[in-house]
């Protein structure tokens, strides 16, 4: 059943054998699952995908597993929405907005990736898993993983979201706040990796990890009707997401599920924390790693990566698409978060405000052309940052319980 | 001067298994010099043709990134710790390209 065949070294094309190692041993190059698309072809047509269940593994022969999936059964296959209100507002045609603020269990695309590393963590015969995480992530291993049964270490820096702390607490893992930022937390993380025989879903497990974020892509490339949009803007912290949606609508492509990728990839940072767009802007494909600015100036956490993993692979595919990539100011962020509240009814939290402004400022540009297909990437939900708008919402009218109150307080107002 | 250096999982096989190890030297450039001696073939995996570090090697001094430092000509003092992370981890940049 698995199209599987091994693991290649991104940079150097050395093979490996499915295990728990994520790097070249020669070159140091991240390396990445290889499949066998001719067999994967045979099953994996428009058929037999809409006959199987709305999950994230409806596309799995070109996920990494060897056996059947367990993890996850009710993950992915999130909403996609036709924005007809935020494209008038933008002055856009044709506008889409894919939710993973919804995905279950954890509500954001984390719950993609993490079932496919758990399950294969499971396969190569660990017990304990971790990550390093800015939040979300941190709320994915733990729920994921208790329901696995396994044990689970999770790091975060401190200063998160009390959201994003409680919603991994919960769960009842062993939380780890670890001074300083992510890219400290992610060294430390790397160094626990060497030494104790334990799966850290984005360390060893990483080259299976990363394969999950393609479900994303499939999804919007089923769910627009087999095809690839014109645009698609998603917000970029360790870079995995951007990367793996080119690669998912370049495998729909070789599978014959959809016609050829004409996709421009945007990416989208907070002017926070900016390392990829810097590099975009530059010209340049050297990502000099960057310390975000002190959290007391940031609205934005969950994006808040100076030295993101993928980065080199983001410019790569923003270069190819002939895309680009912007950054957003705290104010737009917030501005941007109410607007798509306002609009859809969806609230996002700020990594997808930081989209959402970045989309707008594409538009008025002109990178984005108004009368094009264009898919924003909601990744994650406004419920885990109340602090980024608790002082800019406004307050509830306060009432006495009477007719009078409410005719002389509220509609004479 | 003595320092410990941590290595990941990939180059322990050039080490009998030993993740942390003791290496002499002034500079990080003089520690990599000191552990392909203790250890050959570990500079290959760590440097390119021209001796300078590959593009997904990323080194630690006391938890700082050598490059918001002074690089391979990054000065050591006795005890200090450094770390080889492979970059997967955290930040690359890109074949032939200069490090900043």
């Amino acid at each position: 059943m698995s199209c599987v065949r091994g693991l290649r070294c991104k940079e150097c094309g050395r093979d490996y054998p499915i295990a728990a190692v994520y790097v070249c041993e020669f070159c140091f190059g991240p390396l990445e699952v290889q499949y066998n698309y001719e067999q994967a072809a045979q099953s994996m047509t428009r058929d037999a995908i809409a006959a199987r269940p709305r999950n994230l593994w409806r596309y799995r022969e070109l996920l990494p597993l060897d056996g059947e999936p367990t993890d996850g059964l009710q993950s992915g296959f999130t909403p996609f929405i036709r924005a007809h209100n935020l494209a008038r507002e933008l002055g856009v045609r044709d506008l889409y907005i894919k939710n993973d603020g919804v995905n279950f269990p954890t509500l954001s695309y984390k719950d993609r990736v993490v079932p496919v590393a758990i399950a294969k963590a499971k396969e190569l015969g660990f017990d304990t898993v971790g990550c390093a995480s800015t939040g979300n992530l941190a709320n994915a291993v733990a729920a994921h993983g208790a329901r696995a049964g396994l044990r689970r270490y999770i790091f975060i820096p401190t200063g998160l979201e009390a959201g994003k702390v409680m919603g991994t607490l919960v769960y009842q893992p062993t939380l780890v706040a670890v001074e300083g930022n992510y890219d400290d937390v992610n060294r430390l993380c790397s160094e626990i990796t060497n030494k104790y025989h334990w799966a850290f879903v984005n360390v060893n497990m990483r080259p299976y990890y990363t394969e999950g974020a393609k479900t994303y892509g499939f999804e919007v490339g089923e769910q627009l009707g087999w095809r690839a949009p014109d645009n698609l803007v998603c917000p970029v912290a360790g870079g995995t997401i951007l990367p793996k949606i080119w690669k998912s609508f370049h495998e729909l492509e070789r599978l014959g599920l959809i016609p050829s990728v004409r996709t421009r990839m945007f990416a989208a940072q907070a002017a926070t924390c900016a390392p990829v767009v810097t590099a975009v802007h530059r010209g340049s494909d050297i990502i000099p790693p960057m310390k975000p600015a002190p959290l007391a100036e940031s609205v934005d956490t969950s994006l808040r990566i100076g030295n993101p993993a993928d980065g080199p692979y983001v410019v790569q595919a923003v270069r190819q698409s002939d895309g680009w990539a912007e950054m957003a100011t705290n104010e737009e962020i917030i501005a941007a978060m109410q607007l798509l509240a306002r609009t859809e009814g969806i609230w996002t939290e700020t990594a997808g405000g930081t989209t959402l402004a970045v989309a707008k400022k594409l538009i008025e540009q002109g990178r984005i052309r108004r009368d094009e297909t264009t898919v924003i990437c909601i990744t994650g939900n406004g419920l885990k940052t109340l602090e980024a708008v608790r002082e800019r919402l406004g307050k509830p009218i306060p009432i006495a319980a009477t007719l009078a109150a409410f005719e002389e307080r509220v509609l004479g107002a | 001067m003595p320092v410990k250096v941590l290595l990941p999982t990939v180059l322990q096989r050039l080490t009998n298994n030993e993740v942390e190890v003791q290496a002499e030297g002034g500079t990080v450039r003089e520690v990599v010099d000191d552990l392909e001696r203790r250890y050959p073939g570990l500079k290959e995996r760590l440097c390119d043709e021209t001796g300078r570090l590959r593009r997904f090697v990323n080194i630690y001094v006391n938890n700082e990134d050598i490059r918001h430092l002074a690089n391979e000509e990054t000065p050591l003092k006795e005890g200090d710790e450094v770390s080889v992370v492979p970059s997967i981890a955290g930040g690359a940049s890109p074949p032939g390209a200069q490090r900043e």
